[in-house]
Protein backbone atom coordinates (compact mmCIF):
# COMPACT_ATOMS: atom_id res chain seq x y z
CA UNK A 1 0.00 0.00 0.00
CA UNK A 2 1.38 3.31 -1.03
CA UNK A 3 1.26 6.30 1.45
CA UNK A 4 -1.76 7.78 -0.92
CA UNK A 5 -4.50 7.68 1.88
CA UNK A 6 -6.48 11.12 1.52
CA UNK A 7 -5.09 13.50 4.19
CA UNK A 8 -7.03 13.30 7.70
CA UNK A 9 -8.68 16.82 8.07
CA UNK A 10 -6.53 17.84 11.19
CA UNK A 11 -8.86 20.49 13.00
CA UNK A 12 -11.53 18.98 12.18
CA UNK A 13 -10.46 15.61 13.71
CA UNK A 14 -10.13 17.89 17.01
CA UNK A 15 -12.86 20.01 16.79
CA UNK A 16 -15.23 16.69 16.57
CA UNK A 17 -13.07 14.89 19.16
CA UNK A 18 -13.42 18.00 21.64
CA UNK A 19 -17.14 18.44 21.31
CA UNK A 20 -17.71 14.50 22.18
CA UNK A 21 -15.78 14.97 25.49
CA UNK A 22 -18.52 17.67 26.44
CA UNK A 23 -21.11 15.49 27.25
CA UNK A 24 -22.50 15.48 30.21
CA UNK A 25 -22.65 12.54 31.92
CA UNK A 26 -24.40 12.21 35.52
CA UNK A 27 -25.81 10.02 38.13
CA UNK A 28 -26.53 6.57 36.65
CA UNK A 29 -25.18 7.09 33.26
CA UNK A 30 -22.06 7.67 35.12
CA UNK A 31 -22.13 4.55 37.41
CA UNK A 32 -22.93 2.60 33.98
CA UNK A 33 -19.91 4.26 31.79
CA UNK A 34 -17.80 3.70 34.68
CA UNK A 35 -18.70 0.04 35.18
CA UNK A 36 -18.28 -0.55 31.27
CA UNK A 37 -15.06 1.43 31.27
CA UNK A 38 -13.44 -0.90 34.12
CA UNK A 39 -15.15 -4.19 32.55
CA UNK A 40 -12.60 -2.91 29.57
CA UNK A 41 -9.71 -2.03 31.55
CA UNK A 42 -6.21 -3.62 30.52
CA UNK A 43 -4.91 -2.97 34.18
CA UNK A 44 -0.90 -2.23 33.25
CA UNK A 45 2.48 -2.12 35.12
CA UNK A 46 5.27 -2.00 32.81
CA UNK A 47 8.02 -0.61 35.45
CA UNK A 48 11.45 -1.99 35.75
CA UNK A 49 10.26 -2.30 39.71
CA UNK A 50 8.03 -4.40 38.83
CA UNK A 51 8.18 -7.70 41.24
CA UNK A 52 6.02 -10.95 41.09
CA UNK A 53 4.66 -9.94 44.44
CA UNK A 54 3.52 -6.86 43.09
CA UNK A 55 1.97 -8.26 40.11
CA UNK A 56 0.21 -11.10 41.90
CA UNK A 57 -1.04 -7.74 44.14
CA UNK A 58 -2.01 -6.48 41.21
CA UNK A 59 -3.72 -9.46 39.79
CA UNK A 60 -5.64 -9.44 43.04
CA UNK A 61 -6.83 -6.24 42.38
CA UNK A 62 -8.01 -6.91 38.74
CA UNK A 63 -10.24 -9.16 39.90
CA UNK A 64 -12.32 -7.49 42.19
CA UNK A 65 -11.02 -3.91 41.96
CA UNK A 66 -13.49 -2.85 45.14
CA UNK A 67 -14.70 -5.07 47.89
CA UNK A 68 -16.49 -2.58 48.92
CA UNK A 69 -18.61 -2.44 46.04
CA UNK A 70 -19.32 -5.71 44.59
CA UNK A 71 -21.22 -4.52 41.27
CA UNK A 72 -18.07 -3.19 40.05
CA UNK A 73 -16.52 -5.91 37.58
CA UNK A 74 -13.16 -7.47 36.94
CA UNK A 75 -11.14 -5.78 34.51
CA UNK A 76 -10.41 -7.31 30.71
CA UNK A 77 -6.70 -8.26 31.48
CA UNK A 78 -3.66 -7.53 33.20
CA UNK A 79 -0.81 -5.81 31.17
CA UNK A 80 2.81 -7.08 32.26
CA UNK A 81 6.46 -7.41 30.82
CA UNK A 82 7.07 -11.16 29.73
CA UNK A 83 9.07 -12.36 31.96
CA UNK A 84 6.08 -11.53 34.38
CA UNK A 85 3.36 -13.21 32.23
CA UNK A 86 3.91 -16.32 33.94
CA UNK A 87 2.89 -14.97 37.40
CA UNK A 88 0.31 -12.94 36.29
CA UNK A 89 -1.24 -16.37 34.12
CA UNK A 90 -0.82 -18.06 37.62
CA UNK A 91 -2.59 -15.86 39.80
CA UNK A 92 -5.18 -15.40 37.24
CA UNK A 93 -6.31 -18.97 36.55
CA UNK A 94 -9.76 -19.24 36.20
CA UNK A 95 -10.94 -15.57 37.13
CA UNK A 96 -11.69 -14.60 33.32
CA UNK A 97 -9.97 -11.67 33.59
CA UNK A 98 -6.90 -12.27 30.90
CA UNK A 99 -3.21 -12.09 30.64
CA UNK A 100 -1.87 -9.91 28.59
CA UNK A 101 2.23 -9.37 27.95
CA UNK A 102 4.41 -6.31 25.91
CA UNK A 103 6.90 -7.95 23.22
CA UNK A 104 8.87 -6.88 20.67
CA UNK A 105 11.61 -5.04 22.37
CA UNK A 106 8.80 -2.24 24.33
CA UNK A 107 8.58 0.22 24.34
CA UNK A 108 10.88 1.13 21.59
CA UNK A 109 11.00 -1.67 19.28
CA UNK A 110 14.66 -1.43 18.60
CA UNK A 111 15.91 -4.64 18.22
CA UNK A 112 16.29 -6.89 15.35
CA UNK A 113 13.25 -9.24 14.30
CA UNK A 114 14.46 -12.30 15.39
CA UNK A 115 14.47 -11.37 19.27
CA UNK A 116 10.93 -10.37 18.78
CA UNK A 117 9.44 -13.21 17.79
CA UNK A 118 11.70 -14.98 20.49
CA UNK A 119 10.40 -12.21 22.93
CA UNK A 120 6.90 -12.66 21.61
CA UNK A 121 6.66 -17.02 21.69
CA UNK A 122 8.77 -16.70 25.12
CA UNK A 123 5.69 -14.85 26.32
CA UNK A 124 2.83 -17.02 24.92
CA UNK A 125 4.98 -20.18 26.28
CA UNK A 126 4.76 -18.30 29.70
CA UNK A 127 0.86 -17.95 29.41
CA UNK A 128 0.15 -14.55 27.78
CA UNK A 129 -3.31 -15.14 25.59
CA UNK A 130 -2.76 -11.38 24.33
CA UNK A 131 0.82 -9.70 22.90
CA UNK A 132 0.85 -6.31 23.02
CA UNK A 133 3.16 -5.31 20.23
CA UNK A 134 4.97 -2.22 19.05
CA UNK A 135 5.76 -1.44 15.30
CA UNK A 136 9.25 -0.66 14.19
CA UNK A 137 8.75 3.37 13.92
CA UNK A 138 12.13 3.05 12.73
CA UNK A 139 11.71 2.11 9.45
CA UNK A 140 7.39 3.17 9.18
CA UNK A 141 9.65 6.65 9.45
CA UNK A 142 12.32 5.72 6.80
CA UNK A 143 9.19 5.07 4.93
CA UNK A 144 9.71 1.17 4.88
CA UNK A 145 6.41 0.06 5.28
CA UNK A 146 7.23 -2.88 3.70
CA UNK A 147 9.34 -4.00 6.82
CA UNK A 148 6.43 -2.56 9.03
CA UNK A 149 3.89 -4.95 7.88
CA UNK A 150 6.37 -7.79 7.47
CA UNK A 151 7.02 -7.75 10.99
CA UNK A 152 3.38 -7.92 12.00
CA UNK A 153 3.03 -10.54 9.76
CA UNK A 154 5.70 -12.65 11.73
CA UNK A 155 5.10 -11.51 15.07
CA UNK A 156 0.94 -12.77 14.26
CA UNK A 157 2.13 -16.19 13.05
CA UNK A 158 4.28 -16.62 16.34
CA UNK A 159 1.37 -15.23 18.34
CA UNK A 160 -0.71 -18.00 17.65
CA UNK A 161 -3.82 -18.14 18.84
CA UNK A 162 -3.20 -15.44 21.04
CA UNK A 163 -4.77 -12.23 20.91
CA UNK A 164 -2.44 -9.50 18.74
CA UNK A 165 -2.59 -5.61 19.58
CA UNK A 166 -0.15 -3.26 17.29
CA UNK A 167 1.00 -0.27 19.12
CA UNK A 168 1.61 2.33 16.44
CA UNK A 169 2.51 4.74 19.14
CA UNK A 170 1.13 7.97 17.68
CA UNK A 171 3.22 10.39 19.69
CA UNK A 172 6.22 8.98 17.50
CA UNK A 173 4.34 9.66 14.17
CA UNK A 174 3.98 13.31 13.66
CA UNK A 175 0.99 13.49 12.18
CA UNK A 176 -2.59 12.31 11.90
CA UNK A 177 -1.59 11.07 8.45
CA UNK A 178 0.89 9.13 9.52
CA UNK A 179 -1.35 7.16 12.49
CA UNK A 180 -3.93 6.51 10.17
CA UNK A 181 -1.84 5.16 7.45
CA UNK A 182 -0.05 3.59 10.04
CA UNK A 183 -2.73 1.99 11.73
CA UNK A 184 -4.32 0.98 8.20
CA UNK A 185 -0.99 -1.24 7.45
CA UNK A 186 -1.33 -2.84 11.26
CA UNK A 187 -4.98 -3.90 10.24
CA UNK A 188 -3.60 -4.99 6.64
CA UNK A 189 -0.87 -7.14 8.27
CA UNK A 190 -3.37 -9.29 10.40
CA UNK A 191 -3.82 -7.13 13.44
CA UNK A 192 -6.53 -8.11 16.17
CA UNK A 193 -6.61 -4.25 17.67
CA UNK A 194 -4.85 -1.56 17.12
CA UNK A 195 -3.35 0.17 20.34
CA UNK A 196 -2.30 4.17 20.39
CA UNK A 197 0.79 4.20 22.64
CA UNK A 198 3.46 2.71 24.97
CA UNK A 199 2.35 5.01 27.93
CA UNK A 200 6.36 5.58 27.73
CA UNK A 201 6.35 8.73 25.13
CA UNK A 202 5.83 11.92 25.78
CA UNK A 203 1.60 11.76 24.76
CA UNK A 204 -0.31 9.03 24.10
CA UNK A 205 -4.07 8.72 23.30
CA UNK A 206 -5.07 12.29 22.87
CA UNK A 207 -8.97 12.37 22.00
CA UNK A 208 -7.57 13.44 18.07
CA UNK A 209 -5.48 10.25 17.78
CA UNK A 210 -8.36 8.15 19.33
CA UNK A 211 -10.93 9.42 17.26
CA UNK A 212 -8.81 9.16 14.10
CA UNK A 213 -7.53 5.44 14.52
CA UNK A 214 -11.96 4.51 15.19
CA UNK A 215 -12.30 5.91 11.80
CA UNK A 216 -9.15 3.86 10.33
CA UNK A 217 -10.76 0.94 12.42
CA UNK A 218 -14.74 1.85 11.00
CA UNK A 219 -12.93 2.56 6.95
CA UNK A 220 -11.36 -0.86 7.12
CA UNK A 221 -14.30 -2.62 8.30
CA UNK A 222 -16.25 -1.49 5.78
CA UNK A 223 -14.19 -2.26 3.25
CA UNK A 224 -12.57 -5.66 4.21
CA UNK A 225 -15.87 -6.57 6.94
CA UNK A 226 -13.25 -7.40 8.83
CA UNK A 227 -13.54 -6.33 12.48
CA UNK A 228 -10.44 -4.99 14.39
CA UNK A 229 -10.57 -3.93 17.94
CA UNK A 230 -9.08 -0.44 19.25
CA UNK A 231 -7.22 -0.16 22.34
CA UNK A 232 -6.38 3.67 24.03
CA UNK A 233 -3.36 3.62 26.30
CA UNK A 234 -1.57 6.34 27.87
CA UNK A 235 -2.37 9.35 29.59
CA UNK A 236 -6.15 8.04 30.16
CA UNK A 237 -6.02 8.71 33.31
CA UNK A 238 -9.11 10.00 35.33
CA UNK A 239 -12.55 9.18 34.92
CA UNK A 240 -13.13 12.10 32.47
CA UNK A 241 -11.05 10.81 30.02
CA UNK A 242 -12.09 7.33 30.17
CA UNK A 243 -16.03 8.04 29.38
CA UNK A 244 -14.65 11.14 26.91
CA UNK A 245 -12.88 7.44 25.22
CA UNK A 246 -16.26 5.48 25.63
CA UNK A 247 -18.52 8.22 23.79
CA UNK A 248 -15.61 8.87 21.24
CA UNK A 249 -16.10 4.45 20.01
CA UNK A 250 -19.60 4.66 20.31
CA UNK A 251 -19.87 7.75 18.43
CA UNK A 252 -17.87 6.20 15.46
CA UNK A 253 -18.16 2.49 15.56
CA UNK A 254 -21.65 2.02 17.62
CA UNK A 255 -22.43 0.14 20.68
CA UNK A 256 -21.15 -2.83 19.17
CA UNK A 257 -17.87 -1.87 19.91
CA UNK A 258 -18.21 -1.38 23.55
CA UNK A 259 -17.84 -4.57 24.80
CA UNK A 260 -13.95 -5.69 26.20
CA UNK A 261 -13.77 -7.94 23.08
CA UNK A 262 -13.56 -4.52 20.91
CA UNK A 263 -12.37 -2.13 23.05
CA UNK A 264 -9.98 -1.59 25.90
CA UNK A 265 -8.73 0.91 27.56
CA UNK A 266 -5.10 0.75 29.22
CA UNK A 267 -3.87 2.33 32.24
CA UNK A 268 -2.95 2.17 35.72
CA UNK A 269 -3.82 4.59 38.02
CA UNK A 270 -7.47 5.23 36.29
CA UNK A 271 -8.78 1.95 38.11
CA UNK A 272 -8.75 4.34 41.61
CA UNK A 273 -9.90 7.40 40.09
CA UNK A 274 -13.16 5.38 38.42
CA UNK A 275 -13.54 3.96 41.96
CA UNK A 276 -13.27 6.97 43.71
CA UNK A 277 -16.11 8.65 41.09
CA UNK A 278 -18.08 5.69 41.72
CA UNK A 279 -17.84 5.92 45.23
CA UNK A 280 -19.09 9.10 44.74
CA UNK A 281 -22.41 8.89 42.86
CA UNK A 282 -23.16 6.18 45.72
CA UNK A 283 -22.01 8.94 49.03
CA UNK A 284 -22.48 11.68 47.50
CA UNK A 285 -19.14 12.68 49.14
CA UNK A 286 -15.78 13.29 47.69
CA UNK A 287 -13.37 10.33 48.72
CA UNK A 288 -9.49 10.54 49.50
CA UNK A 289 -6.85 8.48 47.68
CA UNK A 290 -6.39 6.35 50.23
CA UNK A 291 -9.62 4.63 50.06
CA UNK A 292 -8.22 2.71 47.43
CA UNK A 293 -5.13 0.41 47.59
CA UNK A 294 -2.40 1.81 45.02
CA UNK A 295 -2.12 -2.23 43.77
CA UNK B 1 -17.43 63.90 28.49
CA UNK B 2 -17.28 61.78 31.25
CA UNK B 3 -15.20 58.68 31.90
CA UNK B 4 -17.04 55.21 32.30
CA UNK B 5 -15.24 53.61 35.12
CA UNK B 6 -14.21 49.99 34.74
CA UNK B 7 -15.38 47.59 37.29
CA UNK B 8 -13.03 44.82 38.64
CA UNK B 9 -14.23 41.20 38.36
CA UNK B 10 -12.47 39.06 40.57
CA UNK B 11 -10.91 35.53 40.35
CA UNK B 12 -11.18 32.71 42.72
CA UNK B 13 -7.88 31.49 43.84
CA UNK B 14 -7.07 27.89 43.30
CA UNK B 15 -3.65 26.74 42.74
CA UNK B 16 -2.02 29.36 42.40
CA UNK B 17 -3.91 30.57 39.31
CA UNK B 18 -6.56 32.91 39.35
CA UNK B 19 -9.53 31.42 37.63
CA UNK B 20 -13.50 31.60 37.01
CA UNK B 21 -15.85 30.04 38.94
CA UNK B 22 -16.65 26.18 37.21
CA UNK B 23 -20.12 27.28 37.18
CA UNK B 24 -19.37 30.36 35.40
CA UNK B 25 -21.75 32.43 38.36
CA UNK B 26 -21.22 35.66 38.94
CA UNK B 27 -22.70 38.52 41.83
CA UNK B 28 -22.52 41.92 42.73
CA UNK B 29 -19.86 43.05 45.28
CA UNK B 30 -21.22 45.82 47.58
CA UNK B 31 -19.01 48.58 49.15
CA UNK B 32 -20.30 49.51 52.95
CA UNK B 33 -22.46 52.29 51.10
CA UNK B 34 -24.25 49.60 49.71
CA UNK B 35 -23.12 50.52 45.91
CA UNK B 36 -22.14 48.49 43.23
CA UNK B 37 -18.18 48.40 43.51
CA UNK B 38 -16.96 45.04 41.64
CA UNK B 39 -17.71 41.72 40.53
CA UNK B 40 -17.33 38.53 42.22
CA UNK B 41 -17.06 34.86 41.37
CA UNK B 42 -19.90 32.61 43.27
CA UNK B 43 -17.25 29.64 43.39
CA UNK B 44 -19.69 25.84 42.95
CA UNK B 45 -19.29 22.57 44.96
CA UNK B 46 -16.75 21.95 42.36
CA UNK B 47 -14.78 24.74 42.55
CA UNK B 48 -14.26 23.49 46.06
CA UNK B 49 -13.20 19.88 44.97
CA UNK B 50 -10.66 21.41 42.95
CA UNK B 51 -9.64 23.48 45.43
CA UNK B 52 -8.78 20.33 47.61
CA UNK B 53 -6.87 18.36 44.88
CA UNK B 54 -4.99 21.69 44.31
CA UNK B 55 -4.19 21.47 48.13
CA UNK B 56 -3.56 17.84 48.11
CA UNK B 57 -0.99 18.60 45.75
CA UNK B 58 0.58 21.17 47.49
CA UNK B 59 0.58 19.87 51.13
CA UNK B 60 3.50 17.61 50.85
CA UNK B 61 6.07 20.43 49.09
CA UNK B 62 4.80 22.88 51.41
CA UNK B 63 5.16 20.19 54.60
CA UNK B 64 8.34 19.33 53.63
CA UNK B 65 10.04 22.62 53.61
CA UNK B 66 12.08 23.75 57.13
CA UNK B 67 10.29 25.60 59.51
CA UNK B 68 12.52 28.44 58.90
CA UNK B 69 11.39 28.57 55.26
CA UNK B 70 8.10 28.62 55.93
CA UNK B 71 8.80 31.75 58.52
CA UNK B 72 10.39 33.44 55.56
CA UNK B 73 7.58 32.82 52.66
CA UNK B 74 5.25 34.10 55.68
CA UNK B 75 7.59 37.10 56.70
CA UNK B 76 7.54 37.55 52.77
CA UNK B 77 3.78 37.31 53.09
CA UNK B 78 3.55 39.87 55.52
CA UNK B 79 5.61 42.09 53.34
CA UNK B 80 3.52 42.10 50.21
CA UNK B 81 0.49 42.62 52.29
CA UNK B 82 1.78 45.93 53.95
CA UNK B 83 3.08 47.42 50.60
CA UNK B 84 -0.45 47.15 49.34
CA UNK B 85 -1.88 48.38 52.50
CA UNK B 86 -3.58 51.79 51.31
CA UNK B 87 -4.71 50.09 48.20
CA UNK B 88 -6.75 47.66 50.51
CA UNK B 89 -7.73 50.15 52.70
CA UNK B 90 -8.88 52.46 50.10
CA UNK B 91 -11.17 49.71 48.62
CA UNK B 92 -12.41 46.93 51.04
CA UNK B 93 -11.19 47.41 54.77
CA UNK B 94 -9.98 49.91 57.27
CA UNK B 95 -6.13 50.58 57.61
CA UNK B 96 -6.44 49.76 60.98
CA UNK B 97 -7.37 46.27 59.91
CA UNK B 98 -5.03 46.06 57.37
CA UNK B 99 -2.37 47.00 59.69
CA UNK B 100 -3.48 43.94 62.26
CA UNK B 101 -3.50 41.63 59.57
CA UNK B 102 0.08 41.99 58.44
CA UNK B 103 1.03 42.10 62.14
CA UNK B 104 -0.53 38.79 62.74
CA UNK B 105 1.26 37.47 59.42
CA UNK B 106 4.19 38.70 61.30
CA UNK B 107 3.66 37.38 64.61
CA UNK B 108 2.51 34.08 63.16
CA UNK B 109 6.07 33.83 60.73
CA UNK B 110 7.97 33.93 63.41
CA UNK B 111 6.06 31.07 65.04
CA UNK B 112 7.01 28.72 62.48
CA UNK B 113 10.56 26.95 63.97
CA UNK B 114 9.29 26.95 67.15
CA UNK B 115 6.01 25.29 67.20
CA UNK B 116 8.60 21.59 67.15
CA UNK B 117 10.45 22.78 70.21
CA UNK B 118 6.94 23.79 72.27
CA UNK B 119 4.98 21.21 71.58
CA UNK B 120 7.70 18.36 70.86
CA UNK B 121 10.93 16.86 72.35
CA UNK B 122 11.65 13.75 74.66
CA UNK B 123 9.45 12.30 76.97
CA UNK B 124 10.08 11.21 80.33
CA UNK B 125 8.74 7.94 80.59
CA UNK B 126 9.99 5.07 83.23
CA UNK B 127 10.67 2.30 80.36
CA UNK B 128 14.41 2.01 78.93
CA UNK B 129 13.23 3.64 76.10
CA UNK B 130 13.87 7.17 74.37
CA UNK B 131 10.35 8.22 73.65
CA UNK B 132 10.07 11.60 71.30
CA UNK B 133 6.99 13.37 70.08
CA UNK B 134 7.19 15.62 66.99
CA UNK B 135 4.66 17.96 65.47
CA UNK B 136 3.24 17.35 62.41
CA UNK B 137 0.89 19.47 60.49
CA UNK B 138 -2.62 18.28 60.34
CA UNK B 139 -3.20 18.32 56.33
CA UNK B 140 -5.55 19.66 54.16
CA UNK B 141 -7.48 22.60 56.72
CA UNK B 142 -10.49 24.72 55.61
CA UNK B 143 -11.56 27.99 57.22
CA UNK B 144 -14.73 29.09 56.99
CA UNK B 145 -14.00 32.97 57.73
CA UNK B 146 -16.04 35.52 59.32
CA UNK B 147 -17.84 38.66 57.89
CA UNK B 148 -16.04 41.08 60.46
CA UNK B 149 -13.70 41.30 60.50
CA UNK B 150 -13.75 40.13 56.95
CA UNK B 151 -9.74 40.11 56.51
CA UNK B 152 -7.93 39.69 59.97
CA UNK B 153 -10.56 37.40 61.23
CA UNK B 154 -9.80 35.17 58.06
CA UNK B 155 -5.78 36.12 58.49
CA UNK B 156 -6.27 34.80 62.03
CA UNK B 157 -7.52 31.52 60.88
CA UNK B 158 -5.24 30.61 57.75
CA UNK B 159 -1.92 32.29 59.33
CA UNK B 160 -1.34 29.71 62.03
CA UNK B 161 -2.59 27.05 59.96
CA UNK B 162 0.04 27.60 57.44
CA UNK B 163 2.70 28.08 60.00
CA UNK B 164 2.23 24.81 61.25
CA UNK B 165 2.98 23.39 57.98
CA UNK B 166 -0.97 23.14 56.71
CA UNK B 167 -2.06 24.12 53.40
CA UNK B 168 -5.46 25.90 53.42
CA UNK B 169 -8.80 26.16 51.31
CA UNK B 170 -10.82 29.01 52.82
CA UNK B 171 -14.25 30.15 52.11
CA UNK B 172 -14.08 33.79 52.35
CA UNK B 173 -17.05 36.24 54.11
CA UNK B 174 -19.94 35.94 52.28
CA UNK B 175 -20.94 39.77 52.80
CA UNK B 176 -18.08 41.24 52.74
CA UNK B 177 -15.12 38.96 50.56
CA UNK B 178 -13.09 42.06 49.02
CA UNK B 179 -10.34 41.90 51.48
CA UNK B 180 -10.16 38.16 51.16
CA UNK B 181 -9.98 38.38 47.04
CA UNK B 182 -7.36 41.15 47.54
CA UNK B 183 -5.66 39.24 50.07
CA UNK B 184 -5.57 36.44 46.99
CA UNK B 185 -4.23 39.11 44.79
CA UNK B 186 -1.26 39.89 47.16
CA UNK B 187 -0.34 36.40 48.15
CA UNK B 188 -0.40 35.64 44.33
CA UNK B 189 3.01 37.66 43.51
CA UNK B 190 4.29 36.89 47.57
CA UNK B 191 6.45 33.86 47.70
CA UNK B 192 3.78 31.41 49.07
CA UNK B 193 3.61 28.25 46.51
CA UNK B 194 0.59 27.62 43.91
CA UNK B 195 -2.04 25.20 46.18
CA UNK B 196 -0.70 26.54 49.67
CA UNK B 197 -3.92 28.81 50.16
CA UNK B 198 -7.17 28.97 48.45
CA UNK B 199 -9.29 31.29 48.14
CA UNK B 200 -12.93 30.67 47.12
CA UNK B 201 -15.98 33.70 47.20
CA UNK B 202 -19.78 32.96 46.85
CA UNK B 203 -22.61 31.18 49.33
CA UNK B 204 -21.28 30.66 52.77
CA UNK B 205 -23.81 27.65 52.73
CA UNK B 206 -23.12 25.65 49.92
CA UNK B 207 -19.43 26.24 50.49
CA UNK B 208 -19.00 25.45 53.65
CA UNK B 209 -21.19 21.66 53.21
CA UNK B 210 -19.34 21.36 50.61
CA UNK B 211 -16.07 21.55 52.44
CA UNK B 212 -17.21 19.44 55.44
CA UNK B 213 -18.17 16.98 53.83
CA UNK B 214 -15.03 16.30 51.78
CA UNK B 215 -13.53 13.30 52.86
CA UNK B 216 -9.99 14.52 51.76
CA UNK B 217 -10.16 17.38 54.08
CA UNK B 218 -8.51 17.07 57.51
CA UNK B 219 -9.72 19.83 59.38
CA UNK B 220 -12.58 22.71 59.52
CA UNK B 221 -11.42 25.90 61.41
CA UNK B 222 -15.07 27.37 61.68
CA UNK B 223 -15.27 31.12 62.68
CA UNK B 224 -18.41 31.91 61.05
CA UNK B 225 -20.29 32.17 64.04
CA UNK B 226 -23.31 30.72 62.65
CA UNK B 227 -24.64 28.15 65.44
CA UNK B 228 -26.93 26.26 62.54
CA UNK B 229 -23.56 26.14 60.23
CA UNK B 230 -21.26 24.77 63.24
CA UNK B 231 -23.90 21.93 63.86
CA UNK B 232 -23.80 20.94 60.23
CA UNK B 233 -20.34 21.10 60.68
CA UNK B 234 -19.89 19.14 63.31
CA UNK B 235 -21.81 16.19 61.89
CA UNK B 236 -19.80 16.39 58.88
CA UNK B 237 -16.86 16.36 60.78
CA UNK B 238 -17.63 13.09 62.48
CA UNK B 239 -18.94 11.45 59.50
CA UNK B 240 -15.63 12.07 57.60
CA UNK B 241 -13.46 12.11 60.35
CA UNK B 242 -11.88 15.19 60.45
CA UNK B 243 -10.90 17.92 62.77
CA UNK B 244 -13.45 21.06 63.58
CA UNK B 245 -12.10 23.54 65.85
CA UNK B 246 -15.12 26.23 66.52
CA UNK B 247 -13.72 30.25 67.40
CA UNK B 248 -14.78 33.66 67.67
CA UNK B 249 -13.23 36.18 64.98
CA UNK B 250 -10.52 37.59 66.24
CA UNK B 251 -11.72 41.23 66.25
CA UNK B 252 -8.31 42.60 67.00
CA UNK B 253 -4.50 42.02 66.69
CA UNK B 254 -4.19 41.03 70.58
CA UNK B 255 -7.14 38.71 70.32
CA UNK B 256 -5.41 36.65 67.22
CA UNK B 257 -2.18 36.02 68.82
CA UNK B 258 -3.30 35.71 72.48
CA UNK B 259 -4.06 32.34 72.08
CA UNK B 260 -1.24 31.29 69.44
CA UNK B 261 -0.29 28.12 70.62
CA UNK B 262 -3.92 26.35 70.80
CA UNK B 263 -4.65 27.70 67.51
CA UNK B 264 -1.48 26.07 66.02
CA UNK B 265 -2.07 22.92 68.46
CA UNK B 266 -5.66 22.71 66.57
CA UNK B 267 -4.07 21.98 63.55
CA UNK B 268 -1.04 19.77 64.65
CA UNK B 269 -0.90 16.38 65.20
CA UNK B 270 1.75 14.66 67.74
CA UNK B 271 3.68 11.84 66.36
CA UNK B 272 5.49 9.85 69.09
CA UNK B 273 7.99 7.32 68.85
CA UNK B 274 9.89 4.67 70.96
CA UNK B 275 13.40 3.86 70.55
CA UNK B 276 15.11 1.28 72.56
CA UNK B 277 18.53 2.45 73.77
CA UNK B 278 20.24 -0.83 74.57
CA UNK B 279 18.33 -1.01 77.92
Amino acid sequence: MIRRLPHVDRVGIEERAAMLGKRSIKTTAKQQGIRLAVSMLDLTTLEGADTPGKVRQLCAKAVCPAPTMPEIPSVAAICVYPALAGVARGALQGTGVRTASVATGFPSGQVGLDVKLRETEDAIAAGAEEIDMVISREAFLAGDDARVQEEIVRVKEACGDAHLKVIVETAELGSYDHVRHASMISMEAGADFVKTSTGKAATGATPGVCLVMLEAIRDYAERTGRIVGFKAAGGVSTSKAALHRLVLVKETLGDEWLTADRFRIGASSVLNDLLMQYAKTETGRYGRSEDFSKE
Amino acid sequence: MTRLSVRKTYKLWIGGAFVRSESGRYDHALGRDGAHVANLPRASRKDVRDAVAAARKAFGPWAARTAYNRGQILYRAAEALESRAAELAARSVSRDEVDAAIDVLLHYAGWTDKIHPVLGGVNPVAAPFLSFSVPEPTGIVGVVAPDEPELLGLIAEVAPALAAGNVVVAILSEKWPLGGLDLGEVLGVSDVPGGVVNLLSGRRGELAQALGAHRDLNAILDAAGDAELSAELDRLGAETIKRVRHGRPAATYDEAVADSLSRLEAVTELKTAWHPVGA
